[in-house]
């Protein structure tokens, strides 16, 4: 009885601090409008099919993650083409048409990003707990480890596991989730040994409660807003780290629909002119390159608000 | 105290500072022998016939293959190739660079102080802005310097820097033709009698009053440096905001304030050292940012640094190269942590040493 009361109380001050926690996120104009640009992004993403219908020449290729393995190639020549009522966005070398490339991009962008996030958080979870709660040889091995893939840029290890490992798009999500559940791991692991020290904890294992138990209703609601602010970090530079390694050439296989990719077919033709001196094929670079800094800038706006929301020291 | 028990102090303290540094100095080898298991561990998923093609210099040697797989032992147990494989690392034989037709411990020597160059020049703005504009965000909390500089560093911080790096070049190169990429005009270079654009040039030159070539290689760096700017002064300005801020808010400054003392006195003559002492393990951590940054902004401009020679290495699937440049990397990083570590000791007399 007296259980069931103090659960019910708690859930409801829970909630009424995570209500408090979102009215301040939306009320911040960084997460409001950051929110908003993500809405807009999910929007193309989800009817991509719709905005940018796949042709049935392209269909054969196969897809990744629901995505088309090629962009609609109208020529396969090396010179962009001017936009015009056929192709709005233009032509990017190649042939590719840019205006499908962003389309899909962008569901190629959120599915890439979220995907990563996703297994990095879970491996980062599992590690974290029994790195914290269990501590010992466990966690020092388990920290250790993480401690090594410290020591590297990250960009130099994904170039290293997307070069040992080579493939598609899939293997590239791995090395990325491969090195990103670190963070987590870290975040979780010091969250845990926090918490333990508390006294509701003790209280809570002296009432009967079971690790598991403890885990779930004390140690993750109480790291949920840092776990959001990372995961929203996380997911903006993801697709800008991607589209990086798409511009060295070790990312997107060739043909995909990806913002990076549209930036690397650009490459050779950046400082081309037109007869009245101004930048030629300017976009087949600004437009991508707009997807992408809008696209990292949003899920950065909406974490800053987070973070602001949640932690006072930062205002 | 007396004088006896203020040399046993001191002794102690000194012992202290030791240990501290002994301690941090056996870290290095230690977290280097985790970066050689990582890498170790990642070459054995190649097979031993690819693992072999890192002694083999042209395709000419194709077949001499099964002899280098004996001869290097790399059919052998798991511990007994770690051991080869490490000794050789040691030894600094990192294999083969097919891209850039030298072995790898060559292809870094030659690479590197290109981007040497570009990184000590490049450091200079990004401390200089990142700095001065956190202090002025620090100092105006929540008023509007604050939020410009808090709205730069969010789109700097999303910026990606390939994009920052081809809006320059597109702009300043395709469209006013200024600032060319590379590192050095062809026609300067033979003017000068130069060989080669590898190697330090910046230093030597301007030792030998060569100004005219040192110019032109300062006009090489100038997008460059603009790019790594834009993309990492962002972060530094938010780090050194939030520790002015932190000092703003300690108890001294009361104390100062009260004794009558001038915010701007206050402000300028013991705010700012102890703010700074942040920026210490920034920089140490900017090398990282650096190293990364490099990569992407010496492809853009077609500088011949160490970072490019990596994306043309991955590009071209060169193994060997790409894990010497992981490994040099993750050197290169250990040990500025480590000058970090023990600096911060020296700056900061409130850190401990135990």
């Amino acid at each position: 009885m007296a259980t069931a009361l103090s659960t019910s109380l708690s859930s409801g001050v829970k909630k009424e601090k995570s209500r408090t926690v979102a009215a301040k996120v939306f009320r911040n104009p960084l997460g409001w409008i950051g929110a908003l640009i993500i809405v807009v992004f999910a929007f193309i993403a989800l009817f991509a099919p719709l905005i940018a219908p796949v042709p049935d020449e392209i269909k054969s290729y196969g897809t990744t993650l629901t995505i088309p393995n090629r962009m609609i190639q109208v020529s396969f020549s090396p010179l962009p083409v001017i936009p015009d009522a056929k192709h709005i966005l233009g032509v990017s070398a190649d042939g590719y048409d840019i205006f499908f490339g962003l389309v899909w991009g962008a569901r190629s962008a959120f599915l890439v990003s979220i995907t990563v996030v996703a297994i990095s958080l879970i491996i980062g979870l599992i590690i974290g707990i029994l790195s914290g709660y269990f501590g010992g040889w466990a966690d020092n091995v388990l920290m250790r480890f993480t401690d090594i893939i410290f020591a590297f840029p990250a960009l130099v290890l994904l170039i290293v596991l997307v070069v040992v490992f080579k493939g598609g798009i899939m293997t590239i999500v791995f090395a990325f989730a491969a090195i990103g559940w670190g963070s987590y791991a870290r975040v979780l692991r010091g969250e845990i040994l926090k918490v333990k020290r508390l006294e509701y904890v003790d209280a809570a294992r002296s009432l009967g409660a079971n690790d598991f138990r403890i885990i779930m209703k004390h140690v993750l609601p109480n790291s949920l807003t840092t776990l959001l602010v990372l995961v929203s970090l996380d997911i903006g530079t993801t697709v800008v780290t991607f589209a990086g390694l798409s511009f060295i050439g070790i990312g997107a296989p060739a043909g995909f629909p990806d913002w990076g990719q549209l930036i690397n077919l650009a490459k050779p033709w950046l400082t081309e002119l037109n007869e009245q001196g101004q930048l030629k094929y300017w976009f087949t670079w600004v437009y991508p390159g707009i997807a992408i800094l809008l696209y990292s800038l949003s899920w950065n706006m909406l974490g800053d608000a987070i973070r602001d929301a949640t932690d006072p020291r930062s205002k | 105290m007396c004088l006896r028990d203020l040399t046993e102090y001191r002794l102690n303290k000194e012992g202290m500072v030791l240990t501290f540094i002994a301690r941090r100095l056996l870290g290095l080898p230690l977290v280097m022998f985790g970066v050689s298991l990582l890498v170790f561990g990642v070459t054995q998923f190649l097979s031993p016939e690819l693992r072999a093609t890192a002694f083999i210099r042209s395709e000419k040697q194709i077949n001499q293959i099964p002899t280098i797989i004996k001869e290097y032992g790399l059919d052998k147990d798991i511990f007994t190739q770690y051991w080869i494989w490490l000794k050789n690392i040691l030894q600094g034989q990192l294999g083969w660079s097919s891209s850039s037709g030298r072995t790898v411990g060559d292809a870094i020597s030659i690479y590197l102080p290109a981007t040497v160059e570009l990184a000590l020049i490049a450091i200079i703005p990004i401390v200089l802005f990142g700095v001065i504009f956190g202090v002025i965000a620090g100092i105006n909390r929540n008023k509007w310097p604050d939020q410009v500089g808090r709205i730069f560093s969010i789109v700097t911080y999303s910026l990606p820097t390939f994009l920052v790096g081809i809006t320059l070049l597109a702009f300043f190169y395709g469209q006013l033709h200024l600032f060319e990429p590379g590192r050095l005009n062809t026609l300067v270079s033979l003017d000068a009698g130069l060989t080669t654009v590898d190697g330090y040039l910046l230093f030597p030159l301007i030792f030998k009053g060569q100004w005219f070539v040192v110019l032109d290689l300062l006009k090489h760096l100038v997008l460059p440096v603009i790019t790594l700017t834009v993309v990492s002064s962002g972060g530094l300005m938010r780090v050194v905001r939030s520790s002015v801020i932190d000092q703003l808010e300690q108890d001294y400054v009361r104390t100062a304030k009260s004794k009558g003392l001038e915010q701007r006195t206050i402000t300028y003559k013991h705010v700012f050292r102890n703010a700074l002492i942040p920026v210490i393990t920034l920089v140490g951590t900017l090398f990282f940012g650096l190293l990364n940054g490099a990569i992407i902004t010496e492809t853009v401009f077609n500088y011949p640094g160490i970072g490019s020679f990596a994306a043309r290495a991955a590009l071209q699937l060169d193994i060997p190269a790409v894990l010497g440049f992981a490994l040099f990397a993750a050197l290169v990083i250990a040990v500025s942590n480590l000058i970090v570590d023990l600096l911060y000791g020296v700056v900061d007399p409130r850190i401990r040493y135990d």
